[in-house]
């Protein structure tokens, strides 16, 4: 209590006596995502960096992080943004919340992989990358005894079944990222074709990132769908489980911002520009950070295993990725797929496991009806209830911006593509049981 | 039942004395009716509305309608999520009666060593830290947890504990039981013991005795921890979405409120589904109260007379103690051995011990425990004041529009702590204080929160406490010349002390973990309370340990608090029985 008052005390008689003058100097203050583990390091490095500065760190997740930040314009605290997901950046940068600033570095490429590093009108800047790939624990494997996967497909196998976890894209900009590439990539039908056939191994679907990693290090989970530094750092911190990179996959950045009217500019441009220079860029390479610097010089400094983006063309370099798509449809997307899969997890399991049985029976005894049943089936869990022209048509992106214009609400948008899913995943496991009969 | 109404109408005012309080509305209470209105129309009604407010507007022309809860009502996932949580809500309640009936009946009934250990032990599960708590359990009970991977070993079976709604009412009964537990062992103490006696000498003994008399008196505690586990499991989200069950109300609201740029309104009419449903199983509660009296007039004898028990009693009684608290203290048993564990994954233990994290987390915990301790102790009392008051002038007065003042308070229970956060920058931030700092972000409002999202459960307890005292005694008081002021300080208060410390303590401790509110309004490290500090590790892999560290931290804190607590309850009753 006497603390807190002494404090604010304080605070109140330095405020009033030295004014706004030499709050440059003072202190920079960061909305953050990222995880002590992150900030620390580079906190220390900065201050370092910058005597008499110092950097306060509020850890918030990002969904209360871009909320903060919106609520309290009208009289901002906070000098910097600092976070992965780069659908938040879009979204404080479309309420105007953030300020234009491009970092002084040199040698920054425009892309790494086929991702764009930095925003084009310079709102928000990426200061590291990351790669997607599938993450395991080794003692789950073995004693289910799973082999290794190598690519995205294999999760799609039966015997991955009731094995896999992912975090909803509607909860993680950087899985929305990877589904949006793999849409991109393969096309809207065949797209989703695959996203569902993954999704319908899947034991759970989180609602926050890091709860993929946490579940597959405790062991509840065998193989999650994670960005490669989860895995990393539970290597490092002794976990026993493995990782691997799909031979095509996705790099996300990683992103910084300056908010508008920041009470301290000056000191929020600094930490901006230490971020992408080569010390800061450096202090990327620590294990417990481990994420790839947007400096390919800088991998110079790195050890000899580590992924480099700008020089293996498996990292990010193969897909491809179109800022515009994306942007039009990512509301679309994910409620597209928290309607038809995340709420509809049990019915698409079951449709799932018809079919591996299904298929399984037919190995062994072939016979046409049957496969032409599991074909339909298939198809009937592939179904999408809105087309590739139709995600990103006005009318339909226009129901979930809350928009002036009047039009279809998202709520009755949701409820029919949860009906179009639910029915189809019921008749796709009819007719796959139906061909284990024929099979049998 | 029966029981109850006769042995209560024993002591039943007449109806003079009703007429009597009719007229009891004192300048003093309105203005204090007043004062409490306003305190909660300026901290909770108004941030609230201006978040939830949505719920009523039209997409497109931001003008009044009713037809987002025709959407609701149309949607398969609402009305799913709906029932589900329904159907959770009630199956919570029978399971945490199960496990907390045997606690308080051989506890406050019998001579039994370490009651009061048992008491505070039986309590803990209400302190479970967030994030690392679910971990624990997890490693427990998961799919392969401890008890599932040694079953799997030893028989090949695996049992499902934690999977889909099952999953959830065992969760939500081992988290929430304390409230039945708590408020009926404060009402068990506060029986006339002159009631026992009375069935005693008509012949009832044994179970008879408890079912027909003692239980329905102490009838007030038990509904008012059952009301409680009823609403909070229906409004709480950490656990179903821990256990990834996403078709529950409470889920599905936090899912849609915190979506990053989508302006969604359903996510605001679930607050509004969800605030209704918590006023009116508070409704229920009470009309099934009303017009019984549970009131006796004889106080101050220690409660019911306690037995010596019989040895295979007594070896019976242990067994039954001991067998619900292993059950419900195994997420803290997780947790402890999480926090000292190096490597614990997919095995029944952890691979090796160390205490590095205590390290780890020692230096920084520090100025945590303290902003927790200050935070919570704040809130804490600013609940009981509240909450003895407001059940004062619902139970005592006859002031219009009373109960509101119940139903605001309730309805609490049912913001998401998310919205409550929002609803807090929303309002404050604006105000400024005279060098520019914003008011919300003085620490003070994140004590105001946390006492609003607290107040219920004090409430509760206080409510009960109050109905279990004869209103004759204050009338005896006030007819020898006492005032209304007098009356309360020296008879209701000192009557009510068992259930307002009940209050306080519930209050503080589930304020001293709380955190979804808190992520909201924390503005600076040197603010933050413990379950932040625990936030800010448990988001990397390398924090899990010091996650848990901190967290053994927070609820031996409370432990500690809550055992200080049942010591002062115990000296107080003992003091007293010697006086008399």
């Amino acid at each position: 209590m006497l603390r807190h008052s002494v404090a604010a005390a304080a605070l109140i008689g330095t405020a009033l006596f030295t004014g706004s003058a030499f709050a440059q100097s003072g202190k920079v203050t960061v909305v953050t995502s990222f995880s002590k583990d992150v900030t620390d390091p580079f906190k220390q490095a900065f201050e370092k960096a910058h005597p008499g500065v110092t950097l306060d760190v509020q850890n918030r997740n990002t969904n209360a992080g871009v909320k903060f930040v919106e609520e309290t314009k009208a009289n901002n605290q906070v000098d910097v943004f600092w976070a992965s997901a780069p659908d938040a950046f879009e979204v404080l940068k479309g309420k105007s919340l953030l300020q234009k600033y491009k970092p002084k570095a040199e040698g920054i490429p425009d892309k790494i992989g086929s991702y764009p590093i930095n925003d084009p009108e310079n709102f928000y800047s990426g200061f590291a990358a990351s790669g997607y790939g599938v993450m395991w624990n080794d003692r789950y494997a073995k004693a289910n005894k799973l082999p290794e996967p190598k690519d995205w497909q294999d999760l799609a196998k039966p015997v991955y079944f009731d094995h896999v976890a992912m975090a909803a894209p509607s909860r993680s900009g950087t899985t929305h990222l990877t589904i949006e590439t793999i849409l991109q990539g393969e096309g809207w039908d065949k797209g989703w074709r695959t996203l569902k056939e993954m999704s319908g191994n899947f034991r759970q679907i989180t609602e926050r990132s890091f709860g993929v990693p946490e579940a597959v290090n405790s062991g509840q989970v065998g193989f999650g769908i994670v960005i490669d530094f989860f895995a990393f750092s539970s290597q490092a911190s002794g976990f026993p489980v493995k990782f691997v990179y799909p031979t095509v996959t996705t790099i996300v950045p990683a992103n910084v911002a300056v908010i508008a009217n920041a009470p301290n500019k000056a000191g929020a441009e600094a930490f901006v520009d230490y971020l992408v220079s080569p010390a800061g860029q450096e202090v990327l390479l620590e294990p417990s950070i481990r994420r790839l610097p947007v400096n390919p010089a800088v991998y110079a400094k790195a050890p000899a295993d580590y992924p480099n983006p700008f020089k293996d063309p498996s990292l990010g370099a193969r897909v491809k990725f179109d800022v515009d798509v994306s942007e039009k449809r990512t509301n679309v997307v994910d409620v597209l797929y928290d309607q038809t899969v995340t709420f509809q997890l049990d019915a698409l399991k079951g449709a799932t496991k018809a079919i591996h049985d299904a298929e399984a029976a037919i190995a062994k005894k072939d016979n046409a009806e049957a496969k032409a049943l599991v074909k339909e089936a298939r198809d009937l869990v592939a179904a999408m209830p809105v087309t590739e022209q139709q995600a990103s048509s006005p009318e339909i992106a226009g129901a979930f911006t809350g928009g002036k214009e009047k039009g279809a609400r998202q709520a009755e948008l949701e409820q029919k593509w949860a009906a179009f899913a639910k029915e189809r995943y019921g008749q796709a496991q009819a007719k796959a049981e139906q061909a284990l009969k024929l099979a049998r | 039942m029966a029981g109850a109404t006769t042995a209560g109408r024993a002591h039943a005012p007449s109806a003079s004395s009703r007429h009597f309080l009719k007229l009891s509305a004192t300048p003093g209470q309105v203005a204090l009716a007043l004062g409490i209105a306003v305190f909660l129309v300026l901290f909770l009604v108004i941030p609230v509305g201006t978040v939830i407010y949505v719920a009523f507007t039209e997409k497109g022309t931001g003008e009044f309608t009713l037809v987002n809860f025709l959407d609701f009502a149309r949607t398969d996932l609402f009305i799913r999520s709906f029932w589900n949580s329904v159907y959770v809500s009630a199956m919570s309640v029978v399971l945490a009666s199960v496990f907390a009936l045997p606690l308080a009946y051989i506890t406050t009934r019998f001579e039994f060593r370490g009651a009061m250990l048992i008491q505070t032990l039986g309590f803990l599960p209400l302190i479970m830290p967030p994030f690392v708590g679910a971990v624990a359990m997890l490693l427990l009970f998961g799919r392969n947890g401890t008890v599932n991977l040694l079953l799997d070993e030893w028989f090949g079976i695996k049992i499902p504990f934690m999977e889909g709604l099952n999953g959830v009412i065992f969760v939500q009964a081992v988290h929430y039981f304390p409230f039945i537990l708590i408020n009926l062992s404060a009402a068990l103490r506060n029986i006339d013991r002159a009631m026992e006696e009375a069935a005693q000498n008509l012949g009832s003994s044994g179970f008879r005795l408890f079912r027909r008399i003692v239980f329905p008196l102490a009838m007030p505690g038990y509904i008012a921890g059952a009301s409680l586990v009823f609403v909070k499991v229906f409004d709480d989200l950490a656990t179903p979405l821990l256990l990834n069950v996403k078709d529950m109300l409470a889920p599905q609201a936090y899912l849609r409120v915190t979506s990053i740029g989508i302006a969604d309104p359903m996510g605001y009419v679930i607050s509004v589904v969800l605030i209704c449903m918590s006023i009116l199983a508070m409704w229920i509660s009470a009309r099934a109260m009303r017009g019984k009296d549970y009131a006796t007039v004889q106080r101050g004898g220690g409660g019911l007379a306690k037995r010596r028990m019989r040895p295979w009693e007594s070896v019976l009684a242990y067994a039954t103690v001991l067998l619900i608290l292993l059950l419900v203290l195994a997420p803290h048993i997780g947790l402890l051995l999480l926090s000292f564990a190096t490597i614990w994954s997919f095995s029944p233990l952890p691979d090796a011990y160390t205490l590095a994290h205590y390290g780890r987390v020692f230096g920084e915990s520090f100025v945590y425990v303290k902003n927790t301790l200050v935070y919570a102790s704040i809130a804490g009392l600013i609940d009981v004041v509240l909450g003895t008051a407001i059940a004062y002038l619902v139970l005592r007065t006859k002031l219009i529009g009373r109960e509101w003042l119940d139903w605001a308070a309730t309805a609490a229970l049912a913001i998401p702590g998310v919205v409550l956060g929002i609803g807090y920058l929303r309002t404050f931030y604006g105000v400024q204080l005279p060098d520019g700092t914003p008011l919300a972000a003085l620490w003070i409002m994140i004590v105001l929160a946390l006492a609003i999202r607290r107040l219920p459960y004090a409430l509760r307890a206080c409510y009960a406490a109050l109905q279990q005292i004869s209103v004759s005694l204050e009338e005896a008081a006030e007819n020898l010349g006492a005032t209304k002021v007098r009356t309360v300080r020296r008879v209701v208060l000192p009557l009510m002390a068992g259930g307002i410390l009940a209050g306080f303590v519930t209050s503080f401790a589930t304020a001293a973990v709380e955190l979804s509110a808190t992520l909201m309004l924390v503005q600076s490290n040197a603010d933050a309370p413990l379950a932040y500090g625990l936030y800010v590790f448990m988001q990397s892999p390398a924090g899990r340990g010091p996650g848990a560290a901190l967290g053994v931290i927070a609820v031996l804190l409370v432990a500690l608090c809550t055992f200080a607590s049942h010591l002062i309850i115990e000296k107080s009753q003992k003091a007293k029985a010697a006086g008399h």
